[in-house]
């Protein structure tokens, strides 16, 4: 897809995507060929960019075909450079600007309660996307709400548009900071299948209150030099870097 | 005379018995109104804290799953929401209803921090929303109740102080977003307000009478979608416009006007507002005439869009 359109961002589509693998296989109660179903379990990837990879898991399990993947960032195509709930189906929230899918999916978490819904909220957020003010106020909101039924998953890949994390905005003790918010906390490794539904299970099983997973990940996952690379956080491979790629993720180009 | 707030506290209650309408807060339910619903259906009201951003957002995933949101706070703070309100809530086309009350300089003593005067021109930019400016509380609660039934979000601006009520004995469908409403006819010139400033415009009207002037005064509660049929009619009958607002003569009322007629001739138009500056701490009358928004003031712009008809 990135290769194709000749931009995008590959970095964090690849370290979320075992993560949204996992999600979508395992736990998220949703019917591809009903995507408007009402009573669906929610996804917001609040980290909208990285919707190469939500594309891919949407073709996956038939929301969309993998023909509709060649329309990534196309004129007309329902694969726009940011997911939108208006363009494909499966999206369940228009996202592009960072800090904003918490709070919807927090809104998405009260209309479950209010309908005595079993459905849950699920929401992605990227690290660097945690500098935005708004995503705690999000935070504050949904413990003091006790919104068991919001569960997040932080792509903790350690890499922003510009740089690591760790030069643009250091960001301390993650989980310490959302503990003290009032969310229930446990970190995994976002590439480790059994860690990953290990994480799942947590998730589904705190209802008593907001939970969130802080998944170590790898940006670029699985093409070497893509990864902890910043340069690929926003950057399309060339003719020569994509069939590097596609062999190393044993993929057919 | 009346708050146009106390018109959208009502109007709330009227809703209730809809149970898919459900009240957003910021710590302001106080000032807004909206406490009159909180304390009747506490579990269709949600508090968001001090925090508009996250309440724009809360309102956007509730709209996505079939609720009604209504969302209050001061005008002013709702701009700092303002990407929220573009990005999360107009661009996917969810019915959140944004609520800006203490809007104008009429909002008095709390100072230009308090007084919105960008707000109808900042949300009439976005697609998709309706920009509401109403006069009165019983147009503010009709108009709040029509929301309800709308599949489109929406921006409406109360004012903080007591304003004339002009509709009290009105029929049923008297005030439809949307539509102008006429409250004077006159051929010389057409008075087109919103919010406090319609209620200086019949005293306009009066004074321009004493000259022999016949006006026609104009509530245009609805910014946008700005009902052009009305304006057309009033540029062909009376040959000269004069808008009024508590707002910035840049982008709001007068702007929507002086866009539509761009369009559509060469008819004199004087705007009355905020002059492109801030305001500053008074009582809301004293407030009126630091910025030019007084009956006297709407007289001058009328002699003047008068005096420029071909």
């Amino acid at each position: 897809m990135v290769h194709r359109a000749q931009a995008g961002h590959p970095g964090g589509s690849l370290s979320e995507i075992d993560l949204l693998t996992a999600l979508y296989k395992t736990q998220l109660r949703v019917k591809p060929e009903d995507p408007r179903w009402a009573d669906r379990d929610r996804f917001v990837l609040s980290k909208g960019h990285a919707s190469p990879g939500m594309y891919a898991i949407l073709a996956e399990m038939g929301f969309i075909s993998v023909e509709d993947l060649k329309s990534y960032r196309v004129k007309g195509g329902i694969c726009q450079g940011h997911v939108d709930m208006k363009w494909c189906p499966g999206v369940d929230f228009s996202a592009g600007s960072l800090g904003m899918g918490l709070s919807f999916g927090m809104g998405a978490a009260l209309a479950a309660r209010m309908d005595k819904s079993e459905r849950q909220s699920y929401v992605m957020l990227g690290d660097g996307e945690i500098q935005e003010g708004s995503v705690w106020e999000a935070a504050m909101a949904a413990a003091h709400h006790e919104l068991g039924n919001l569960n997040v998953i932080l792509d903790r890949n350690r890499i922003q548009n510009d740089d690591f994390c760790e030069a643009q905005m250091r960001m301390f003790d993650i989980p310490a900071k959302w503990r003290a918010f009032g969310w229930n906390v446990m970190e995994i490794d976002g590439h480790d299948m059994e860690s990953i539904l290990d994480g799942l299970n947590f998730l589904a099983s705190n209802n008593n209150g907001p939970s969130i997973l802080i998944a170590n990940t790898v940006k670029g996952k699985g093409v070497s030099y893509m990864e902890d690379n910043p340069a690929f956080h926003g950057a399309a491979p060339n003719d020569e870097q994509y069939a590097i790629a596609m062999a190393e993720l044993g993929v057919a180009a | 005379m009346a708050a146009t707030r106390d018109g959208y506290g009502q109007a709330l209650l009227d809703l209730a018995a809809n149970p898919k309408v459900v009240v957003l807060e910021a710590d302001l339910g106080k000032s807004t109104k909206s406490l009159h619903f909180r304390k009747a259906h506490p579990e269709r009201t949600v508090s968001c804290g001090i925090g508009e951003q996250n309440m724009l957002l809360v309102g956007a995933g509730l709209a996505a799953s079939g609720y009604i949101p209504f969302a209050s706070t001061f005008a002013i703070f709702t701009e700092r929401a303002f990407e929220q309100m573009r990005n999360g809530v107009a661009r996917p086309n969810l019915a959140v209803h944004l609520c800006g009350s203490h809007g104008g300089t009429h909002t008095g003593t709390d100072g230009s921090s308090a007084q919105s005067i960008e707000d109808l021109a900042v949300y009439r930019t976005l697609p998709n929303v309706t920009v509401l400016h109403p006069a009165d509380d019983v147009s503010t609660r009709m108009l709040t109740v029509q929301l309800a039934s709308t599949t489109t979000p929406s921006y409406m601006r109360t004012a903080r102080n007591k304003t004339p009520v002009l509709y009290d004995d009105a029929p049923e469908g008297t005030i439809q977003i949307g539509k102008g409403v006429v409250l004077e006819h006159g051929d010389d010139v057409a008075i087109v307000a919103c919010g406090v400033m319609v209620a200086q415009a019949l005293e306009a009207r009066i004074l321009l009478a004493e000259q022999g002037i016949h006006a026609t005064v104009v509530d245009m509660h609805t910014i946008k979608p700005l009902d052009g049929n009305l304006v057309d009619t009033l540029a062909q009958r009376c040959g000269a416009i004069v808008t009024a607002e508590d707002h910035s003569i840049i982008g709001g009322l007068g702007g929507a006007v002086a866009e539509h007629l761009s369009a559509t001739g060469a008819t004199p138009l004087v705007r009355v507002g905020v002059k492109d500056r801030f305001g500053e701490s008074a009582q809301s009358d004293e407030m009126l005439e630091i910025m030019g928004l007084t009956p006297a003031d709407v007289v001058k712009a009328a002699l003047e869009a008068i005096a420029r008809k071909a």
